[in-house]
């Protein structure tokens, strides 16, 4: 039997001690009409069996290795050092658990800690939490933060281009709670949505009930703006800022921190996180130090053993729900500790030089891909000023029609389409462009909505 | 034992990635907007794997040895599946590719959907929750959700046993609602007659945890279903303790209305060092309508020789989402891995033997170790880590000297209910060579807690560092390090 090692005679020996003839009596105390029901479960596979399946299961699927791959939308296609594979394989990381015993889980620890500190220092803040499940709960738990921290109001305002499905699941989070969420009508048009994300738009609509504000930095459309007159202005009204960011952006854009956001989060993905349909991934979480009691997540802490030498613990740990159940922080448990061992691979051996080149390369690409595509009659490219990875192309055709025609002609993976979240966006696609994007690729993307302009995409 | 921290062994210039030159022309940068300084550590690719590595020999884990943390269910995790979610066609798939391009992944997600409630006996399942607790916040929404949609806004209350994990209450204030504990019975059971007392218009679910955190299997399950869905609540399960129930009972079919898996626990999907895990909800049949979005369907269905096409559908009254994109797919292959490698007797057979395990560990250690509730258990019970004959000895100082024995101890000070409570849970894949050891280990430290306590108050020994200082760490907060050049300007300054 696969992962159970008794033998019948250890069995035997077993039952004996415990004083019973038969496992079943180990049971007696299940209601006697629902105990032992018969399962309708496949017939068990061998392990040569079942990874054959799981293959063909992989292979029935589309994947960005041997497609090109121009779809982001909260989800990057990065390149990933083969030593952070290597690391996260490591038994002795991955069959740990949370570091409830520290004397022998200092390696978890540390390089929890690690993480902490890159995390810190990539956002210009004063302090990072250990994790999140993900960008969009990182975000929620920023709504639950500013709540507690800005007593007695009750409005989040939130940017129409933070990324759609974080929106969502600050509403969901806040179900229970008395708060007005706002700020993210549906645009009439796409010069609405832009005039309305700006940070002048967005500080104009601060009162004395706002309790946070939540922009995205670069924003779900791509565009970058400085956010420091937003912070200011937002600190003005006496509430706080949350910045929704994207980590490889910070290799080369200064960072929220310096622009006076209050909490800064987002989607750590983009570290060293493959794809994988949409998780594992990360939601980074960093914020000053006067709010740290208020923070949620674990958190872990530099102190001495008994000999004076450095280590690690977990720490503060009576905001989290072991300890003060009912009136804790957040219920968060289980977080994403391996994902975040990723990231800190990712960030060591990327480095100050490496995550800057990285950087510079999603930048001059995604600029190459707009210029270049703004050039094929019938699309017009959108953005303005500068963008970060994404940038949007207005479509001569609804955009479903046209990834479809990209995927059967030309095996690309087009870009996203803002109508499905957007109804004034209808033809309009989000275009993501990352190191991994070869000007072959690029030109490619750019012939082949050429030809489909040809055949009279473009009418 | 300790490894420098990654910015003490970085040496400025040093650089750990080859990375390709452009091949497009360079567009100009927004000069307002970069950063001055990337305050990141400079290393090699063999600085970052050694350093690496070292920090990995400080850790205590499944593949080492016995970790027999209760309630965690700290089964061992198979390598194949490790080898299935890195297949590239689910590693390097997008989440917001086109459905049609996705059928692989949805075959699977829909597959494992419908196995969680065959193995459950719920009628729905989502398998978006990232975690336990994720989970349970999402259950309990879907609770309120469900009775707000009758015009029931009076239920604000959400019973919770005494015994139950942290995350129960923590999750119903989170939701809003007002988190009120029971007591349990003598027996280790949730005492009745405090239920029936307080069960009326205003309660809108109880969360049990069955087995509980005493390992104890409810012996008056029947009773508390009814009390409950007499007086129009709820009743949740927490599936933490899933593990002792495959193939045994299927909580829907004793009358739960939602219940949270822990994929990570019962379906074998590593715990990562603290996650990812993943939380898939299951409901009754009335509560489908208020599952999270989106979970998996069949939008077309197939012919003899088509399969049908899978695609994500919003179920019509949901709650909304709880996270981004669809779930932590990898787990989701994992645990499908698992899941069909073991089949219906296969899944007995987890539960039988975690059964086993734990009912011997009971009864070989229950004459050295006083076990408070002691009955049959399920795949955990409790144990007292105090003795009168050695009053200096704490239950931290048995686990703490049970590490130099090679073994990570068991869950302290929990559940609540039981003082000093070492809460032990072997699982099914350990053998009974090694729950011996375990047992001779933990015979031989009753021993020296009499005879040579300082053994166990001074413990661990052998272990990378020894105890660490907790108040140190809460009162004079470190909580990162900054670059040592960065350091070194700060203090100049």
């Amino acid at each position: 039997m696969p992962y159970i090692p008794h033998t019948d005679q250890e069995r035997e020996t077993m039952l004996a001690v415990i004083g019973v003839q038969t496992i079943d009596e180990l049971f007696a105390d299940v209601p006697l009409q629902v105990r032992f029901p018969r399962l309708d479960l496949p017939e068990p596979l061998s392990e040569m069996e079942a990874i054959r399946e799981l293959r063909d299961l992989s292979e029935a699927n589309l994947e960005t290795q041997h497609t090109a791959c121009f779809l982001g939308a909260g989800a990057y296609n990065h390149f990933i050092p083969s030593a952070v594979q290597h690391i996260l394989l490591r038994g002795e990381f991955y069959t740990a658990y949370t570091p409830y015993q520290p004397e022998i889980s200092q390696g978890t620890l540390q390089a929890l800690f690690e993480y902490q500190s890159l995390i810190t220092n990539l956002t210009g803040m004063e302090v990072a939490n250990a994790s999140h499940y993900d960008g969009a709960t990182a975000t929620a738990e920023a709504v639950i933060l500013a709540l507690n921290q800005v007593r007695h109001r009750k409005k989040i305002l939130l940017s129409p281009s933070l990324h759609p499905q974080y929106r969502e699941v600050v509403r969901t989070y806040v179900q229970g709670v008395d708060v007005e969420i706002g700020g993210d009508e549906p645009p009439r048009d796409w010069p609405d949505l832009q005039e309305r994300s700006r940070a002048d738009s967005l500080a104009s609509r601060v009162d004395e009930e706002t309790a946070l504000v939540i922009a995205q930095y670069p924003n779900f459309l791509g565009e970058v703006e400085d956010l420091t007159p937003l912070a200011e202005s937002v600190h003005r009204k006496g509430a706080l800022l949350a910045v929704v960011t994207n980590p490889i952006a910070l290799g080369l854009l200064k960072p929220p921190g310096e622009m006076g956001a209050d909490v800064v989060c987002g989607e750590g993905q983009p570290l060293g996180i493959p794809l994988s349909f949409g998780g594992p991934y990360l939601g980074f979480f960093a914020t000053r130090q006067a709010f740290v009691h208020k923070m949620s997540g674990r958190l872990v802490g530099q102190t001495q053993d008994a000999q004076g030498r450095r280590g690690f613990v977990l720490t503060l740990s009576a905001r989290e729900q072991h300890i003060k159940r009912a009136r804790a922080s957040s219920n968060i448990c289980t977080n994403q500790g391996l994902m975040t061992l990723a990231a800190a691979v990712y960030l060591s051996q990327m480095g100050k030089q490496g995550l800057r080149r990285v950087a510079e390369l999603c930048y001059h690409k995604a600029h190459y891909a707009a210029e270049q595509l703004s050039r094929v009659a019938g699309f017009s490219l959108v953005s303005r000023g500068p963008f970060f990875h994404e940038f949007v192309l207005r479509c001569p055709k609804p955009i479903a029609e046209i990834n479809r025609f990209l995927l059967d002609e030309w095996d690309i993976l087009g870009g996203y389409d803002l109508g499905r979240d957007f109804p004034g966006l209808r033809d309009h696609m989000l275009i993501a462009v990352t190191e991994m994007n070869t000007r072959e690729d690029i030109d490619g993307l750019v012939t082949a909505l050429g030809e489909f302009s040809g055949k009279g995409g473009a009418k | 034992m300790t490894e420098p921290l990654v910015y003490e062994i970085s040496v400025p210039g040093r650089e750990g990635v080859a990375l390709p030159t452009t091949d497009v022309p360079e567009s100009k940068l927004p000069s307002h907007l970069l950063r001055a300084d990337l305050p990141l550590p400079e290393l090699s690719e063999v600085d970052v794997v050694r350093h690496f590595l070292g920090l990995s020999q400080m850790n205590y884990a499944v593949d080492k040895g016995f970790y027999p943390l209760g309630s965690c269910t700290m089964k061992y995790n198979p390598k194949v599946n490790e080898d299935a979610a890195r297949l590239p066609g689910f590693a390097f798939s997008h989440p917001l590719q086109d459905p049609s391009f996705s059928q692989g992944n949805l075959t699977l997600m829909y597959e494992l959907q419908e196995w969680l409630k065959e193995i459950s006996g719920m009628a729905g399942v989502c398998l978006q929750p990232s975690a336990g607790a994720h989970g349970e916040f999402t259950g309990v929404m879907i609770m309120r959700a469900y009775h707000r949609s009758r015009g029931d806004t009076k239920r604000t209350k959400i019973l919770i046993p005494d015994s139950a994990h942290g995350t129960n209450p923590a999750s119903t204030t989170m939701a809003g609602l007002q988190a009120i504990e029971l007591p349990s019975d003598a027996r280790g059971n949730l005492d009745l007659k405090s239920l029936r007392a307080i069960c009326d218009q205003t309660v809108a679910g109880l969360m049990l945890t069955n087995p509980n955190t005493l390992g104890l299997f409810d012996e008056n399950i029947e009773e508390i279903v009814k009390c409950l869905h007499q007086c129009g609540a709820l009743l949740y399960g927490d599936g933490a303790n899933l593990n002792a129930l495959l193939g045994i009972v299927r909580p829907g079919d004793t009358g739960f209305d939602v219940l949270h898996f822990n994929l990570h626990k019962t379906f074998s999907t590593p715990h990562g060092g603290g996650g990812p895990g993943s939380g898939p909800v299951g409901v009754a049949k009335r509560l489908i309508d208020f599952l999270p979005t989106p979970i998996v369907g069949i939008v077309a269905p197939g012919g003899e020789e088509e399969p049908p096409l899978y695609g994500f559908v919003t179920p019509k009254r949901t709650i909304g989402r709880v996270k981004a994109f669809h779930g932590n797919f990898g787990m989701l292959v994992r645990a499908y891995t698992y899941i069909r490698m073991q089949g219906a007797r296969g899944l007995r057979e987890v539960a039988n033997h975690a059964v086993l395990n734990a009912n011997y560990l009971r009864v070989r250690l229950r004459e050295t170790y006083h076990v408070p509730y002691d009955r049959l258990c399920k795949h955990e019970f409790v144990v007292e880590g105090k003795w009168e004959q050695a009053p200096g000895v704490r239950a931290l100082d048995i686990s703490k000297r049970l590490m130099d024995f090679g073994f990570h101890p068991p869950t302290n000070y929990f559940p609540l209910i039981v003082p000093e409570a070492l809460m032990i849970e072997p699982t099914e894949t350990e053998s009974k060579q090694t729950l011996d050891a375990f047992v001779d280990a933990l015979l031989k430290i009753a021993e020296e807690a009499r005879t040579h306590p300082e053994l166990l108050t001074g413990a661990p020994h052998n272990a990378p560092v020894s105890r660490l200082d907790e108040v140190r760490a809460a009162k004079q907060l470190v909580l990162c390090c900054r670059p040592v050049s960065l350091k070194a300007d700060q203090e100049a300054a």
